[in-house]
C-alpha cells in the first residue's frame, strides 16, 4: 500500500521555478531518503506536503487522500506530520506538554469538560500522560520530561521535535534534516533511532538530510533533485555510482 | 561558628487544591469581617472591588496578551462593551427583579452575550495581523467603540449613563474574580489551552502538530473579551455612572501594564500586580502633586530590574516561595559565619 503518492508536483515563485514535475511514491514501512545541493527545492517539496504552499500542477495523495488546497492542521489529522530544518519546539513548555500538545487531536473532550474537571477529562489527561512518558521513554527523554524544552541540549531537541511528529499518530514522518547540527556521536544515535522507530511505530519515513552517511546507512530508496528536478533514483548503491548526481555535487 | 547547608523544602502537592480553597475562604472571610464590622471604611471596600475588577481584567487580558501571545491594546473597550450592557439591562430589570445577586447575574451574562461577540468580531479580521499590527488594529477598535457610545442615544452619550443601581458588593465581586480566575486557570490546564500556549511559542510548529490555529485564537480571543465584560459589568455597578471617556486609551493600557508587570502568561502575576497596581494610587494620594511620578518611577525601575514582570511565565507556588525565603536566610547566615570567623581568626593572629 503507498501512503504516499506524489504525481507531476510544480511550484512556481515568480518566474522560478522552484519544484519541477516532481513524482514520488512512498510504500508502507519504507524509508526514503530525499536529496540534493543546497537550494535544489528539498525544503519546498516538504512545504508542499505539508500544505504550507499550495502546488501549480500535480496531485499528493496521503493514504489515497487528495490533500491539495487542505490546510496543514488537517493534513496532520489524515496522517503525516513533520520536523523542521531549524528546530521548532513550544520553547518554554516542558518536555511533557511538547508532546501533549501534539496528541491534541487523539484526546477527545470539549472545554467544559475541562472547566468542570469531568472523569472524561480526568481519564484522557492520563491517557494522554502514559502515551507521552512512553514515547519519552522509546526517545530516552523520560527523565527530562519536566524540564523546559529550550533547556535541553541540542541534540534532544532534534530527538524531541521528532517524538512531537510521532505523538499526532501519523504514519508518515517528513523529517527535514535531522541531523544538522549534531556531532557524528549523536548522529550515529539518531541513526538508531530513526530505525528504531520506523521498526516499533509502523511508520513511513521521507527523510532530507545532507549527512550523506546517514542518508546511504539507513534509506532503503533515494532521490536525488537539482534545480527542482529529479535527477536519479534508486538504492544507495545506484546513487553512489550514478554520473548525474556527481555532477550534480562536485560539478564536471 | 559553623555554616549551615541549603536544603530545599518539599511540601507535598497531595491537598494542594484544598490548600488552596482554605486559602481563599479564609481571605474572603478575614476581608468580610472586618468591612462589616467596619473595621475597613467604605472607602476600602471601593478599593477592594475595585481590585476585583482590575484583576478580572487583568486575567482576561492575559489569556489574549501572555498565553496567545497576541499583541491587545484595545481591553478597555471590552471593558465599556460589557459595562454598558450590563448597566443598560440593569435599569430596564431593576423594577421588575429585585433580588440584587440575580439581578447582576442576568446583566452580567447580557454583558458575557454582547462583548463574546464583539470579541468574535475583532478577533476574526485580527487573525491576518500580528503583532504591532494587530496592537494598532485593537487600539482602533477599543477608540472606535468609545466613539460609538458617545454617539448613541440610548447611552446617554458624552453626558454619561446614570441611574444604574449600584448593586455591587465585596462578596459579589470575590466570588465572581474567584470563579472566573479558577475557569481561566483550569482551561489554561487542558488540550485547549496547551494548544493556545503552543501557538504562543510557534505558530508554524503548533500548525504542524495539527492545531487548528484559526479556531484557537477565536476562542482565545472571545475568552478574553468576555471576561473582559464581565469586569465591566462589575465596574459600572460598583461606580453608579457611566461615561464613555473612562473606556479610553489610557484604561486599556492601564490593563496592559498590570499584565506586563504581573508577568506575560502568569495569572498569579497579574493577580498581584492588579492587586499592587490598583492600591499603589491610593496609597499615594497624599503625595499628590508626585503621585503620577512616583508611579511611572516605580513601573520603569521594575521593568529595568524584571523585564520578565513579577513572575515571568511562572504561576506562584508557595514551596518555592519559602524555598526562596530560606535560601536567601541561609545565604545571609553563612555569609555572617564567614565573616565572623574572619574576624576572630584575625584577633587570634595578633
Amino acid at each position: 500500500m503507498n501512503v504516499l503518492e506524489v504525481e507531476n508536483l510544480s511550484i512556481m515563485f515568480g518566474g522560478l521555478k522552484a519544484v519541477d514535475n516532481f513524482n514520488i511514491v512512498v510504500k508502507k514501512g519504507e524509508l526514503v531518503g530525499l536529496i540534493g545541493p543546497n537550494g535544489a527545492g528539498k525544503t519546498t517539496i516538504f512545504n508542499l506536503l505539508t500544505g504550507v504552499y499550495v502546488p501549480n500542477e500535480g496531485s499528493i495523495k496521503l493514504n489515497n487522500v487528495n490533500i491539495i488546497n487542505v490546510k496543514p492542521s488537517q493534513i496532520v489529522m489524515l496522517g503525516s506530520s513533520r520536523t523542521f530544518q531549524n528546530i521548532r519546539l513550544f520553547k518554554n513548555m516542558t518536555v511533557l506538554d511538547n508532546i501533549k500538545v501534539a496528541y491534541h487531536n487523539e484526546m477527545d473532550y470539549g472545554i467544559f469538560a475541562s472547566i468542570f474537571k469531568t472523569k472524561k477529562f480526568k481519564d484522557e489527561e492520563e491517557r494522554a500522560n502514559r502515551v507521552a512518558l512512553e514515547l519519552l521513554r522509546v526517545f530516552s527523554l523520560e527523565a527530562f520530561s519536566d524540564e523546559i524544552a529550550k533547556n535541553l541540549p541540542y541534540g534532544k531537541q532534534r530527538k524531541l521535535e521528532i517524538a512531537r511528529a510521532l505523538a499526532t499518530n501519523s504514519k508518515l514522518l517528513l523529517l527535514d534534516e535531522p541531523a544538522a547540527g549534531m556531532n557524528p556521536q549523536e548522529t550515529k544515535e539518531l541513526m538508531e533511532t530513526i530505525r528504531l522507530i520506523k521498526d516499533q511505530f509502523k511508520v513511513s519515513i521521507l527523510l532530507i538530510e545532507h549527512d550523506m552517511k546517514l542518508v546511504m546507512g539507513i534509506c532503503e530508496r533515494i532521490v536525488v533533485i537539482d534545480y527542482g528536478k529529479i535527477i536519479a533514483k534508486g538504492t544507495p548503491e545506484e546513487i553512489r555510482k550514478n554520473k548525474n548526481v556527481i555532477k550534480a555535487y562536485l560539478g564536471e | 561558628m559553623k555554616k549551615i547547608k541549603y536544603k530545599p523544602l518539599k511540601i507535598s502537592s497531595k491537598y494542594g487544591i484544598l490548600r488552596i480553597v482554605i486559602a481563599i475562604l479564609a481571605t474572603f472571610f478575614i476581608l468580610n469581617f472586618l468591612i462589616n464590622f467596619g473595621i475597613l471604611s467604605r472607602y476600602y471596600s471601593t478599593i477592594l472591588v475595585f481590585i476585583c475588577v482590575f484583576i478580572i481584567m487583568a486575567t482576561s487580558l492575559n489569556i489574549a496578551t501572555g498565553f496567545l501571545g497576541q499583541l491587545v491594546l484595545g481591553h478597555a473597550g471590552f471593558m465599556a462593551i460589557g459595562a454598558y450592557t450590563a448597566a443598560l439591562t440593569a435599569i430596564a430589570l431593576k423594577e421588575i427583579i429585585t433580588n440584587d445577586l440575580l439581578l447582576f447575574v442576568i446583566s452580567a451574562l447580557a454583558a458575557v452575550v454582547t462583548t463574546a461577540i464583539a470579541g468574535l468580531l475583532v478577533g476574526t479580521p485580527a487573525l491576518r495581523l500580528r503583532g504591532d499590527y494587530l496592537g494598532i488594529m485593537t487600539l482602533g477598535f477599543g477608540e472606535i467603540v468609545k466613539v460609538i457610545i458617545t454617539n448613541l442615544h440610548i447611552t446617554g452619550g458624552a453626558q454619561g449613563l446614570t441611574g444604574i443601581p449600584r448593586i455591587m458588593t465585596f462578596p459579589i465581586a470575590f466570588w465572581t474574580t474567584v470563579i472566573i480566575v479558577a475557569i481561566i486557570y483550569l482551561f489554561m490546564n487542558s488540550r485547549h489551552g496547551r494548544a493556545i500556549l503552543s501557538i504562543r511559542e510557534d505558530e508554524i510548529a503548533s500548525e504542524s502538530v495539527g492545531i487548528n490555529i484559526t479556531k484557537y485564537k477565536i476562542i482565545g480571543f472571545v475568552l478574553a473579551s468576555l471576561f473582559g465584560g464581565v469586569g465591566g459589568a462589575m465596574y459600572a455597578f460598583q461606580i453608579g455612572y457611566l461615561a464613555p471617556a473612562t473606556f479610553g486609551f489610557i484604561k486599556s493600557v492601564e490593563i496592559f501594564v498590570i499584565v506586563v508587570l504581573g508577568g506575560m502568561g502568569s495569572l498569579s502575576g497579574a493577580i498581584m500586580a492588579a492587586i499592587f497596581l490598583t492600591y499603589l494610587p491610593e496609597a499615594l494620594r497624599e503625595f499628590e502633586k508626585y503621585r503620577l511620578l512616583l508611579y511611572s518611577i516605580l513601573l520603569i525601575t521594575t521593568m529595568l530590574f524584571r523585564p520578565q514582570g513579577l513572575m515571568g511565565t511562572k504561576e506562584f507556588s508557595l514551596t518555592k516561595a519559602l524555598n526562596k525565603v530560606i535560601r536567601s536566610f541561609v545565604y545571609v547566615y553563612n555569609k555572617f559565619v564567614s565573616f565572623f570567623n574572619k574576624l576572630f581568626q584575625k584577633e587570634s593572629e595578633y
